[in-house]
């Protein structure tokens, strides 16, 4: 994967498999800390801790019986090249929570990409799941649940074209505008 | 923060949405299905999905369901997508860069006419 919003992408259809109907995509960029956080937590339907202790492994289940792709591993791997953590909790019934974190100037650390693109995927995608994003930086955050949105429309499908456009300008002005931020805090030198 | 979008936008957006549907008759949704398992992400099935939408939107298409779903099980002929016509079997495309996708829209969700040149027969 060439960014780090493709394997946000590839994480949260593991939580859409587990039946998730509340997915959270958390991403921080602590640059004071020189950390960039990813989490991704759902209320699917989890795993034991014998499931959950061979899926960071790509060798351990064989591919028959394997219900989550190699998106875990890959993510491990890319979080651990870059001098960062990388967790996995799950309980049965509950949900699973995923959380990786990069050193943040870490040159072989991937770019965020394109998050808005992963999250309109995500969301005109999948309209049965509420989605949370959140990107926190320094500067601020930028949150947006789909849930007002859903209860606004009441009935009106999210790929009704002016739906999709509001959506993808409420998503890229949100990230922009944080972008911004950022950058008139380092420019005014804090 | 201040957002510029407002739901108040939305509501406006959702009464236009109701009355355009008024007008139409209940022919029934276009699906058009992206598969997005690992493979398909790595192959670029979000940008697939991403020329999809926009097609959707620059073009003003109603009547158009888009899904994502996990892996579809042909991993050599992702990003796949598969179009269903309103009451018509699902047709399977393999291996659908954007412009491939922009294309199946025109010609099959919105002409009719199955893109056989892109199609991944059983």
């Amino acid at each position: 994967m060439r960014e780090l919003a493709l394997h946000i992408l590839d994480i949260a259809e593991n939580s859409i498999s587990a039946g998730a109907d509340k997915i959270r995509i958390s991403v921080s960029e602590r640059v004071n800390d020189d950390i960039l956080e990813i989490v991704i937590e759902d209320n699917g339907k989890g795993m034991d801790p014998e499931t959950l202790s061979g899926i960071t492994d790509p060798f351990i289940t064989s591919r028959t019986t394997r219900k989550v792709g190699l998106g875990i591993p890959f993510l491990k791997a890319a979080a651990e090249a870059c001098d960062g953590t990388f967790d996995i909790q799950s309980s049965v019934g509950y949900g699973t929570t995923v959380q990786a974190t990069f050193k943040h100037s870490h040159i072989d650390r991937m770019p965020l990409g394109d998050i808005s693109g992963t999250m309109q995927t995500l969301i005109i995608g999948t309209p049965e799941v509420n989605w949370v994003f959140e990107y926190h930086t320094d500067a601020g955050s930028f949150v947006f649940d789909d849930k007002p949105i859903k209860d606004t429309l009441d009935g009106v499908p999210l790929s009704e074209p002016a739906v999709m456009r509001f959506i993808r300008e409420m998503l890229d002005e949100g990230i922009q505008s944080l972008h911004q931020q950022v950058a008139d805090t380092i420019t005014s030198g804090h | 923060m201040a957002s510029v979008k407002s739901l108040d936008d939305l509501k406006r957006i959702r009464e236009e949405a109701l009355k355009k549907q008024q007008l139409k008759e209940t022919s029934g949704k276009t699906e058009v299905i992206v598969g997005m398992g690992t493979v398909g992400i790595a192959a670029g099935a979000r940008e697939t999905l991403k020329a999809i939408l926009e097609m959707i939107e620059t073009e003003n298409l109603g009547d158009i369901i888009v899904r994502q779903t996990g892996n579809i099980g042909l991993d050599s002929f992702e990003p796949i997508v598969q179009v269903a016509l309103p009451g018509e079997e699902k047709v399977t495309y393999g291996k659908v860069n954007p412009e491939m996708a922009r294309q199946i829209i025109k010609e099959h969700v919105v002409g009719g006419n199955i893109v056989t040149e892109y199609q991944i027969r059983g």
